[in-house]
């Protein structure tokens, strides 16, 4: 179990400023095991603030994470990535040199028989054998850098995963075997829970729980059907003041082959 | 190995050609400008040189399938070893060679190895040619490298050559020259690792002289510590033509990197490009190594090892 205890993020205004700009607010919040939990909001609510803190990429102002009992707010990105916590950036990087199959085995900490790697990959849509020996490098688009991405998280395995918007940059076929993917993962229930922060209304209707951050703070949890309503859905082709839902970005959808 | 190698004389080995116990084929080793052990197979025959300390390197047409080994180590402090070994591929052969000096100096003069190698390619050949360089030892003499790397491609050929520099190495000038005949095709890879106060300075000349011919310069390097690389690959364009150069840098802690690629048409039909990129490890990178559980140290040699690869 994730438990998040009052934690503040406060970034100065300006640089060099002693004048702070909240951008987590006293934020408690309790992610059981084996669940399925969405955070959304409006964009500058602290969505992706919040994840990094949980990974370690940020450091809290004040507050305590605790997982599994243990409190983890002082470890660095390694010791949690050890502790069982992954994370699905939402800008992956991209590494010269490095081939996919690679950057796969480091993901799951040993080494892979090509099976289990062509496994990982088609359920991200990509198919074809010789996607192991390509490198994650700049000669691939947005879209199949983001693959890779959630490939990788799928070959670590990890007892808690957090995706940064895992639909930003991946087209509506890839997307389908993505729901899928994600719901597979959770109805195994194998204590691996999923934090997904998301825009996407498929993926929030997938989850056992929503939270609605706002300004840095919870507006409102509840299961989908509580808080959907919340959500601005009957409003979404005007600008709702919650959150606009969007449909996953349609791209690449010609040059890669989706026939797997 | 039936010869006398020390445990050094054998790691070098190791390290810079993978040799383990004798290599199959044909091979000449030399150690400390004297040669050690050599062996011709049917269809490839090296001789001593007649006017130059070296070797002529002599494969028939028609050979296909064989590696030939040619490495060479030097372990005697302040011995400047200068040697010329040329290569003279007849038609239609597809062959591997696999070249490169380690150095082990253990006292406080300089140890030098020039190698001036020459590759006189025949019409459709596949060629791969593999050449490490490497020193170390616990002396403070220097280890330094001068490779020149004349290549001759008649018509139809490919070749591919793949110059490394995995580290130790004090002070390396590099000379590359290539002319390219026509519809032949040379892709030409080198990585260089510089640490400490090392000094690096590549020069690559590639004529692309016959119709339809072509060239991939591709160069990664990785200046740490101190370090200071220089890197001038040309390539000129002489016919209609495709030529393309690429330098990729990282550096590092105090190093320097400067990075000219240059590009000459002299053919209205010379399509030639060229780019160069200089820059750190990004720190996206190292985060994203540590979310899968490397730590940062781990993280940044992953890094350094992808790109050198």
């Amino acid at each position: 179990m994730l438990e998040l205890k009052n934690l503040v993020f406060e970034v100065p205004v300006k640089e060099g400023s002693s004048e702070t700009r909240r951008i987590i607010d006293d934020l408690s919040l309790s992610i059981p095991d084996d669940t399925f939990t969405v955070i959304t909001g409006p964009n500058g609510g602290g969505k992706s603030t919040l994840a990094k803190i949980i990974m370690g990429i940020e450091s809290p102002t004040s507050g305590r994470i605790i997982l599994d009992g243990q409190d983890i707010t002082d470890m660095s990105i390694t010791e949690r990535a050890k502790s069982g916590i992954g994370y699905g950036f939402q800008q992956p990087a991209r590494f010269k040199g490095m081939k996919v199959k690679k950057l796969l085995e480091i993901a799951a900490g040993k080494k892979l028989p090509m099976l289990s790697c062509n496994e990982y990959l088609s359920k991200v849509g990509l198919c074809s054998a010789d996607w192991l020996t390509r490198e994650v490098d700049k000669n691939l688009s947005g879209g199949e850098v983001k693959r890779i991405e959630i490939a990788t998280m799928l070959a670590r395995d990890p007892k808690l995963a957090i995706y940064d918007e895992p639909e930003a940059g991946i087209d509506l076929w890839s997307f389908d075997r993505l729901t899928e993917t994600f719901r597979s993962i959770h109805d195994a229930g194998n204590g691996r829970s999923i934090i997904i922060i998301s825009h996407q209304e498929r993926i929030i209707r997938l989850a056992d729980s929503i939270v609605l951050l706002q300004d840095g703070k919870i507006k409102a949890t509840g299961k989908p059907d509580e808080i959907m309503p919340e959500l601005g859905l009957a409003r979404r082709a005007a600008s709702g003041p919650a959150c606009a839902l969007t449909e996953p970005t349609r791209l690449h959808i010609t040059e890669i082959p989706t026939t797997c | 190995m039936a010869v006398d190698l020390s445990p050094i004389d054998e790691s070098l080995l190791a390290t810079i050609a993978n040799i383990h116990g004798m290599p199959k084929g044909a091979f000449n080793i030399r150690r400390d400008g004297q040669l050690v052990e050599r062996h011709n197979s049917a269809y490839i025959e090296i001789e001593t040189k007649k006017d130059n300390p070296g070797i002529d390197i002599r494969v028939k047409p028609g050979t296909k399938g064989e590696t030939v080994f040619i490495p060479v180590i030097v372990t005697q402090s302040g011995l400047k070893d200068v040697v010329y070994n040329t290569f003279y591929i007849g038609d239609d052969c597809d062959i591997e060679i696999i070249a490169g000096c380690g150095i082990h100096n253990s006292s406080h003069a300089a140890s030098e190895h020039d190698g001036i190698h020459s590759f006189h390619i025949g019409k459709n050949c596949r060629i791969k040619y593999i050449e490490k360089h490497y020193g170390e030892g616990e002396g403070t003499g220097a280890r330094i490298l001068n490779p020149t790397t004349d290549v001759y491609m008649d018509e139809d050929s490919y070749c591919e050559m793949e110059m490394v520099q995995l580290r130790g190495v004090t002070s390396t000038v590099r000379d590359t020259n290539a002319k390219i005949g026509a519809r032949s095709k040379l892709v030409l890879t080198e990585r260089l690792l510089t640490h400490d106060e090392q000094l690096a300075e590549s020069n690559v000349v590639i004529e692309l002289v016959g119709e339809d011919s072509s060239v991939q310069v591709i160069s990664r390097s990785v200046a740490q510590d101190r370090s200071r690389q220089v890197f001038n690959p040309l390539v000129v364009g002489k016919a209609a033509c495709r030529g393309h150069v690429q330098c990729d840098a990282i550096i590092m802690g105090d190093a320097t990197v400067k990075s000219i690629p240059a590009i000459e048409a002299e053919s209205p039909d010379a399509i030639l490009m060229h780019e160069a990129a200089i820059g750190k490890i990004a720190g996206e990178q190292i985060t994203k190594l540590m979310t899968l559980g490397l730590t940062e140290e781990e993280a940044e040699q992953e890094i350094l090892d992808d790109f050198l690869s």
